[in-house]
């Protein structure tokens, strides 16, 4: 069969359907909407199968412990009668190190019960380990595809820690320098393997997570006596926050504020072999986090399950600075060390906790594990080797790619406020342009059925006017 | 590092998957200008006549999972080698000057 680079992506959609087993085409509607409950209804599980699925592979039930000590450092920057008790969610304590686990295990486990011989997954973070360490319990083959270098060979160390860590489990690693076209080699080696891909995007990875967000809200209810106010989650390619929100529902929670928090990289490519290096995080940032959140369905899946802005209620930036700062003040004060890239939502929740009421709560929803590589210091060195500036001063300063600031004062740790309204609207602009662009609807005018309609409201967690008033603007653009 | 590999010795190869002018469209110019390049570890594969093979060498090797790939040797028995990196006075003097500054404020520790 011809595997050139045209002819296989050709072959893309019937490659996918084999490689995770669902037909999306079953929850499509007519025109641009899709049965996003029913597909998660459908072809996910129930979340007392998750959890049950989960205990059996040693995932979930991670500690959830109060930061004493930086709710006191926050109440010292506070107006009186401010700053939120600050709570954490362990999640290096699962078996791979992150909250990633809680997806691995439900593709892992669905994959095992359709008879695939093994599984495979494109990510350079968290998750490729998750899936490794999953296999590695479910006696699996497992491969693992992780964008890693440029163009000098130059590796990120914290995605060479975790191509280590999934070999330690025993995957094979296979690894690219910078660029889109990692699909394509993930592609191939799906037909040539013909096992499951673990994608995070399935109903599978993130009902996953739901039970994240039912923890949170079962053990806070038990430490304070109520939901937390506010969960803070990192959002990249939106799954972590709509696993969590989706999970807090179900457990009643539906007074608690989901806040996405993600790294300012604006101004750095994603796709560019020179700023690969310049950049000291490779996800939780808002190079993946905006442009998945206002197009879920770019993801490796045609229908993706992460879709956040149906759950999000606001969404901060923070500073790579700031984020580091937090990771010393996170093992200084609180005797945790943990993973820079796991405390991107403590960084954005040290700051709103300011703002909040002192009788309120803040849950920051995970950690990560760390190690060589994954680490403030190698972090911090790897990017002064490549030309990054490192200075203490004013976060707010920091320039992505130039600069790195450490924060002077904690007092200068301040969330950054995205327009979610503008995120909004570019969400339902690209819903519409993507269907055309699919060949279902090639009118000038934009036509929508009530299905339609019903369809951008809960993709945008907006109104039908606010839906109205952006096709308008769209059809006079 | 050893500097000959026998056949079943776990090393590492590099090939080029895609090269410039093959690329996908939409690239920075930057990436558009280089090859895609990847890299495997596996076991050493050699035909009957060989007995050993070194680093520049084209090779075959099966990966973990059983697949038979090909490309330039580049490494036996590779060995991890990213570390804590090098001391970063800026994280740590701002980690002490925290610790002060929190001992310090009004009631001290809790």
């Amino acid at each position: 069969m011809n595997t050139g680079y045209d002819a296989l992506m050709g072959r893309k959609n019937d490659i996918m359907k084999r490689a995770v087993g669902i037909d999306y085409g079953s929850f499509e509607g007519k025109n641009i909407s899709f049965d996003y409950e029913k597909m998660m209804m459908e072809v996910g599980y129930s979340l007392d199968e998750i959890r049950e699925i989960q205990r059996a592979s040693a995932v979930g039930d991670t500690p959830l412990i109060e930061l004493k000590n930086l709710t006191a450092l926050v109440r010292q920057f506070s107006d009186p009668g401010k700053g939120a008790r600050i709570f954490l969610k362990d999640e290096a304590a699962n078996p791979s190190g992150s909250f990633k686990a809680r997806r691995a295990a439900v593709s892992v486990y669905h994959a095992k019960k359709l008879g695939y011989k093994g599984v495979m997954a494109a990510t350079s973070g968290n998750y490729g380990a998750a899936v490794a360490s999953q296999a590695a319990m479910h006696g699996l083959d497992c491969i693992i595809v992780q964008e890693c270098y440029d163009s000098k060979g130059k590796g990120q160390p914290e995605i060479i820690e975790k191509a280590r860590k999934c070999e330690a489990f025993g995957a094979e690693v296979v690894q690219l320098t910078v660029g889109p076209e990692l699909f394509y080699i993930f592609l191939q080696l799906l037909e040539e393997t013909g096992y499951f891909n673990a994608s995070l995007y399935t109903p599978f990875g993130i009902a996953g997570v739901e039970t994240l967000g039912f923890e949170i809200s079962s053990r806070m209810r038990e430490l304070t006596g109520k939901d937390p106010d506010m969960v803070v989650v990192t959002n990249a390619g939106g799954g972590n926050l709509t696993g969590t929100a989706r999970g807090l529902l179900k457990a009643g929670a539906d007074k608690t504020r989901v806040t996405g928090a993600s790294v300012n990289l604006k101004g750095l490519h994603m796709a560019s072999d020179r700023d690969f290096n310049r950049k000291s995080f490779t996800t939780g940032h808002t190079g993946f986090g905006i442009p998945f959140a206002t197009l879920p369905d770019r993801s490796d899946v045609p229908r993706s399950a992460a879709r956040p802005l149906r759950y999000m209620d606001r969404y901060v930036t923070v500073n790579q600075g700031e984020v580091f700062y937090m990771t010393e003040a996170l093992a200084r004060l609180e005797g945790l060390e943990r993973g820079p890239a796991g405390n991107i939502s403590l960084a954005a929740a040290f700051s709103l906790a300011r703002e909040m009421g002192s009788g309120e709560t803040i849950v920051v929803q995970e950690t990560e594990y760390t190690g060589a590589g994954k680490h403030i210091q190698p972090q911090l060195s790897y990017a002064r080797e490549n030309g990054v500036a490192i200075a203490i001063g004013d976060p707010s300063e920091e320039v992505p790619g130039r600069s790195i600031i450490i924060p002077s004062s904690p007092a200068l740790i301040k969330a950054q406020d995205l327009d979610l309204e503008d995120m909004r609207k570019s969400l339902i602009k690209n819903l519409i342009l993507n269907s055309k662009e699919a060949g279902r609807s090639s009118q000038q005018t934009v036509r929508l059925t009530e299905r339609d309609y019903l369809f951008l409201i809960e993709e945008s967690k907006s109104s039908r006017e606010f839906v109205e008033n952006t096709v308008k603007v769209m059809e006079s653009d | 590092m050893k500097s000959r590999a026998v056949e079943g010795d776990w090393v590492r190869i590099h090939s080029v998957v895609l090269k410039p002018g093959e690329r996908a469209g939409h690239l920075p110019e930057d990436t558009k200008k280089v090859p895609l390049e990847m890299w495997n570890k596996g076991f050493l594969v050699l035909p009957e006549f060989r007995e050993s093979a070194v680093v520049g060498d084209e090779v075959e090797v099966k990966t973990l999972t059983g697949r038979k790939i090909s490309g330039t040797l580049v490494e036996i028995h590779p060995a991890y080698t990213h570390s804590f990196g090098s001391y970063v006075p800026e994280i740590a003097s701002a980690g002490n000057k925290l610790v002060s500054l929190f001992r310090s404020r009004k009631g001290g520790m809790k």
